[in-house]
């Protein structure tokens, strides 16, 4: 503990040899200086041994600022009547408007619970598989057995949305490979990919291959980091495999389902846009339409800027809270969530 | 993050291929239902890639017989592929994509080293700085804002916007950091003291120490702009400039006349050209894959664990 505070001013000592050697003239008298604190300099000394640091990020924070943070400003026109040849600056403002039509618009309000029914229908079954995957896997002897699933299991992740779409087309489209079989053997072909109703069940079955597999890598970690000396105490004290694993492999592995879980919650509005647009022809806006493809359908598509605006900075906002509720949920249970409390 | 998580020492990811005294041997159900769910799996993955490669290569004749589909062509041959290679659609977009991903992988390795050892060394700004930054990027700024900055720049129908969007991402920065984060603080002091300034500290010592993590978060950003197609369906129109992706979404997964978009007369049937498209956007990336598959996992928990 004492040798690793005592070591953390080291750094910034050693950095100042090259630069002038007035640097902490100005800040920090002997007084001051506390022991474990970096002694402090002028902030523009500090510029100045930085300078080149800073430089390095410029590239960084150019991006940022140009895709990440003015368009995050350029959510104002949600609050206007938006109109290209006006711009952002002359357009008219009209305060809550766009969303009192939003909300008064019943084809938001389907997208709006339709994200929200097929966000839970993820939830609920997406979210086990890899677990499952992964204590199956971690069970196996075989190292060999395991490298080959893992290698098969970890593919699909890497494959476009537009090439999961296709193959699944191809297995089980009206003229896909499975209903060509089931007509040669003389029964009705079964719509998977066109019909509304079971949408829902096959948007989760295309996540699950494309995805789950790779879900398995981050339980796989935590796995492997029990102590496996628990297993054997708990077996020498007569726990059958499914006491090991409800009081040692679940215990484990709380921390890693708790940050998923998080993540996974902030993310869920989202639900999976790209597998919409690809698939929102096939089974028609009913069952397909979401908030963010309402947002591309309205605002790109149809040029509502500002009502397509408003509906993404309403999902944004959602997200947000959500966000923020599950890792404040998080700490109440006592695990770190994406962030621990305390910054160290 | 949690980091209480991997504080003990992991357990050799390769097992030890006896089993521990004290494990149970298990009973003939439990080693049939696993079997079972792990050949359904894996056959669910592999059998549409077989499907798909082998329809591609079947010659009409089997392909008349079978229906539609095979899967295993009994007398391959290349004629879908020399046929949509004729056209000229599939060989600009895969010029196109090619270019995107080249272009854009140089670029957001420049982006994420530099920013990521610029902020993995103690500079101006402290950590709680960075983390603020970082948590704000767990939000996205919405559609229509990107969509119209992208325009206001003047991007719209050019290569660049397929580009410049993807150049920083925050789960490989993160990943990038914690690895400088990683080398050890003497080096860089020394070479310092060498009279070496930052740049040359980076070229010289820390990109050659960190070779493995530039090639994975290199080959990931590489299959991030070879795979996305959204960018391209928001911002491109003309055809001309249409990235592997989009092509593939408008005449397989749409399939709206094939032959005639890409400008051939078809000999061999619409199915195996169908096909012989899907394989050539696949075939980059199960040539990364073995590479990819090496490295990724401890990328991932890395950054994972230290973000």
């Amino acid at each position: 503990m004492n040798s690793t505070t005592e070591q953390a001013p080291a750094l910034p000592e050693a950095r100042r040899v090259p630069g002038p050697p007035g640097g902490n003239a100005a800040g920090s008298g002997p007084k001051k200086r506390k022991r474990n604190k970096v002694p402090q300099q002028s902030f523009r000394s500090r510029l100045r041994r930085d300078k080149q640091m800073l430089l390095m990020m410029l590239p960084g924070v150019a991006f940022l600022l140009l895709f990440f943070y003015i368009p995050i400003l350029g959510n104002v026109i949600a609050f206007q009547d938006y109109q290209p040849y006006l711009g952002i600056g002359d357009s008219l403002w009209v305060g809550w408007q766009n969303f009192v039509d939003l909300f008064g618009n019943p084809d938001f309000i389907h997208a709006f619970w339709n994200t929200l029914y097929l966000a839970a229908w993820q939830l609920v079954f997406l979210f086990p598989v890899p677990l499952v995957l992964a204590l199956i896997v971690d069970s196996l002897i075989s190292t060999r057995v395991r490298r080959i699933f893992q290698s098969i299991a970890y593919l699909p992740h890497f494959l476009s949305w537009v090439l999961v779409i296709a193959f699944f087309q191809q297995m089980l489209g009206g003229a896909g490979f499975v209903n060509n079989l089931l007509r040669d053997w003389g029964m009705d072909p079964i719509p998977f990919m066109t019909n509304p109703e079971t949408f829902p069940v096959m948007v989760v079955v295309q996540m699950i291959w494309k995805d789950a597999g790779w879900a398995m890598i981050i339980f796989l970690a935590a796995l492997a980091s029990i102590d496996a000396s628990l297993y054997e105490a708990a077996a020498a004290d007569g726990a059958g495999r499914w006491r090991r694993m409800w009081h040692i492999t679940l215990p484990g592995l709380r921390p890693v389902i708790v940050l998923l879980l998080i993540l996974r919650i902030g993310d869920i509005l989202s639900v999976g846009f790209e597998q919409f647009i690809l698939q929102r022809d096939a089974v028609g806006a009913g069952a397909a339409e979401v908030l963010d493809t309402f947002t591309y359908y309205t605002g790109v598509v149809g040029g509502g800027w500002s009502s397509g605006a408003a509906a993404g900075l309403a999902k944004g906002v959602v997200s947000a809270l959500l966000i923020y509720g599950a890792n404040k949920l998080a700490h109440r249970f006592g695990e770190d969530g994406i962030f621990a409390k305390q910054v160290r | 993050m949690a980091t209480t998580l991997f504080t003990k020492k992991p357990r050799e990811l390769s097992y030890n291929p006896k089993r521990p005294v004290w494990k149970e041997k298990p009973s003939a159900l439990y080693q049939t239902v696993k079997a079972v769910v792990l050949i359904v799996f894996s056959l669910s993955i592999l059998t549409p890639i077989l499907l798909v490669v082998s329809t591609s290569l079947a010659d009409t004749e089997q392909l008349v017989k079978a229906g539609g589909f095979v899967l295993w062509p009994e007398r391959p041959t290349l004629e879908a592929y020399v046929t949509i290679f004729k056209g000229p659609m599939v060989l600009q977009s895969l010029g196109v994509s090619m270019l995107v991903t080249a272009v854009g992988t140089i670029l957001a390795l420049f982006v994420t080293i530099t920013m990521a050892y610029a902020t993995s060394r103690t500079v101006l700004f402290g950590r709680p700085v960075i983390l603020a930054v970082l948590f704000t990027l767990l939000f996205a700024p919405g559609l229509i804002p990107s969509f119209l900055m992208i325009r206001q720049l003047g991007l719209l129908d050019s290569l660049w916007s397929l580009i410049l969007p993807g150049i920083f991402g925050a789960f490989n920065f993160v990943v990038m950091r914690s690895f400088f984060m990683n080398i050890p603080g003497e080096l860089i002091e020394s070479a310092r003291i060498d009279g070496a300034n930052d740049w040359q500290i980076l070229w010289r010592i820390v990109m050659p120490l960190s070779k493995a993590v530039i090639a994975v978060v290199g080959l990931f950003y590489a299959v991030g702009f070879w795979n996305s197609f959204f960018n391209a369906l928001l911002y491109i129109n003309d055809h001309s400039k249409w990235p592997i992706q989009l092509l593939l979404r408008n005449f397989v997964v749409q399939g709206s006349g094939a032959a005639d978009q890409l400008g051939i007369t078809t000999t061999p049937p619409p199915q195996s050209i169908q096909m012989a498209v899907v394989v050539v956007a696949l075939v980059p990336i199960l040539m990364v894959y073995p590479f990819l598959q090496k490295h990724f996992a401890k990328g991932v928990i890395t950054g994972a664990v230290k973000g």
